[in-house]
């Protein structure tokens, strides 16, 4: 019975709606070596690693510089990332995470992986999950802007050229992770 | 070489997006591959069942950094043309203890929600919805946290900086890390899998 609980492969239920069975997973080495690569193709290219949270902070940027420009320009966080040539959202990280969507929807695809369906534990409802996504990505958004970046910006791209402040900042976040994981295991067990 | 290839001109802005996308596209490729798309995946490493995010997250910083120790020792990337983060420590360790315990609540990180919400997971596309409600509501509380993000600027800062070794002895550290990680990662899984089903084989 455990083991039902412990398969984080693709829902089984998403396999009866298709002709094709979802594929297993990568192995984890080979998907790191290979995310490994991307992340050095991105230094030795730009100059620069990879991210995701400031492509939030540009798409915010640009939303409130259209209902209340004054305002924007006003905010010293926000004036950062409008403060480009051009229009707020012709940022590079934008388009890499434009780019990520586009990939992890191309990868999903031809390993018969997407489903419109709610990750969680089977002991937890939908609405328990739903809310806590929610407030999961709404306290992360803090993390990173207090964080000046997010797992990717700050562990992985910092992690790989040995950035002081993100190998302190990973350490962290998987203390806090470890630390907080009884408290929300009935979401995910 | 003279790489950084943007940082020596080698193309404009306007490609460089270009280059963005590109980059993306393989970065949502292996975090679907690696099943980063799905939060039951993702969330096992902190049940200790499925250790996939410490040995992904490894190998590709062993990957990257052992790539950009050697092109570096070739003379070929100048490694000071790469963008560092400074380092604000009150705020990397409040940063960081507030996204670790954000992970648990939320499932994804915003990189993995991408991911996620890309392959159609309803739970994927709410985080990125909290993720963006929380960045404007940082937004509106910036003048309060002004003072806290200024706090404990150490400038720009490497590890062997701190430790007051060369670049190498780091790296070196870095891969046992990886290994002994790996190794340890791997015997938790197994004996989870044997705790959870007593006589069945540690996948």
């Amino acid at each position: 019975m455990a083991s039902t609980t412990h398969d984080v492969s693709p829902p089984a239920g998403a396999a009866h709606e298709r002709t094709h069975e979802p594929r297993p997973y990568a192995n984890p080495y080979l998907a790191g070596i290979g995310l490994g690569l991307v992340l050095l193709a991105a230094f030795v290219f730009m100059g620069r690693g990879l991210g995701a949270s400031g492509a939030f902070n540009s798409t915010i940027a640009w939303l409130v510089s259209l209902v209340a420009p004054g305002y924007a320009a006003s905010n010293e966080f926000l004036a950062r990332y409008l403060d480009v040539p051009g229009h707020p959202l012709k940022a590079w990280l934008v388009f890499e995470v434009l780019g990520v969507f586009t990939g992890a929807l191309l990868s999903g695809v031809l390993a018969h992986r997407m489903s419109r369906t709610v990750e969680k534990g089977p002991g937890a409802s939908v609405a328990l999950r739903l809310g806590l996504a929610f407030l999961g990505g709404f306290l992360m958004a803090f993390g990173a802007a207090l964080g000046r970046g997010c797992t990717s910006g700050q562990a992985l791209t910092g992690g790989a050229i040995l950035n002081a402040g993100s190998w302190i900042f990973m350490t962290c976040f998987f203390g806090g992770a470890y630390g907080a994981a009884w408290f929300v295991r009935r979401q995910w067990r | 070489m003279n790489l950084p290839l943007y940082k020596f001109g080698a193309f404009g802005d306007e490609a460089s997006l270009v280059v963005a996308f590109v980059i993306g596209i393989g970065f949502g490729w292996f975090l679907e591959r690696a099943g980063f798309g799905n939060a039951r995946k993702l969330m096992a490493q902190f049940y200790l069942t499925d250790m996939a995010v410490f040995k992904v997250m490894f190998s590709a910083v062993v990957t990257a950094l052992l790539g950009v120790t050697y092109l570096a020792w070739a003379g070929w990337l100048d490694l000071s043309l790469v963008y560092y983060v400074p380092t604000y420590w009150i705020t990397a360790i409040l940063g960081g203890l507030l996204m670790g315990v954000g992970f648990v609540i939320g499932g994804y990180c915003p990189g993995t929600s991408v991911a996620s919400m890309a392959t159609g997971r309803i739970d994927g596309l709410v985080y990125v919805a909290g993720f963006a409600a929380g960045t404007l509501g940082f937004v509106l509380g910036y003048p309060l946290f002004k003072e806290l993000l200024a706090m404990g600027d150490l400038g720009v800062l490497t590890l062997p900086e701190v430790a007051g070794v060369r670049w190498g002895i780091v790296v070196f550290g870095v891969v046992l890390l990886a290994i002994g990680g790996f190794a340890g990662a791997t015997w938790v899984e197994k004996w989870m899998a044997a705790r959870a089903e007593p006589g069945a084989s540690a996948e």
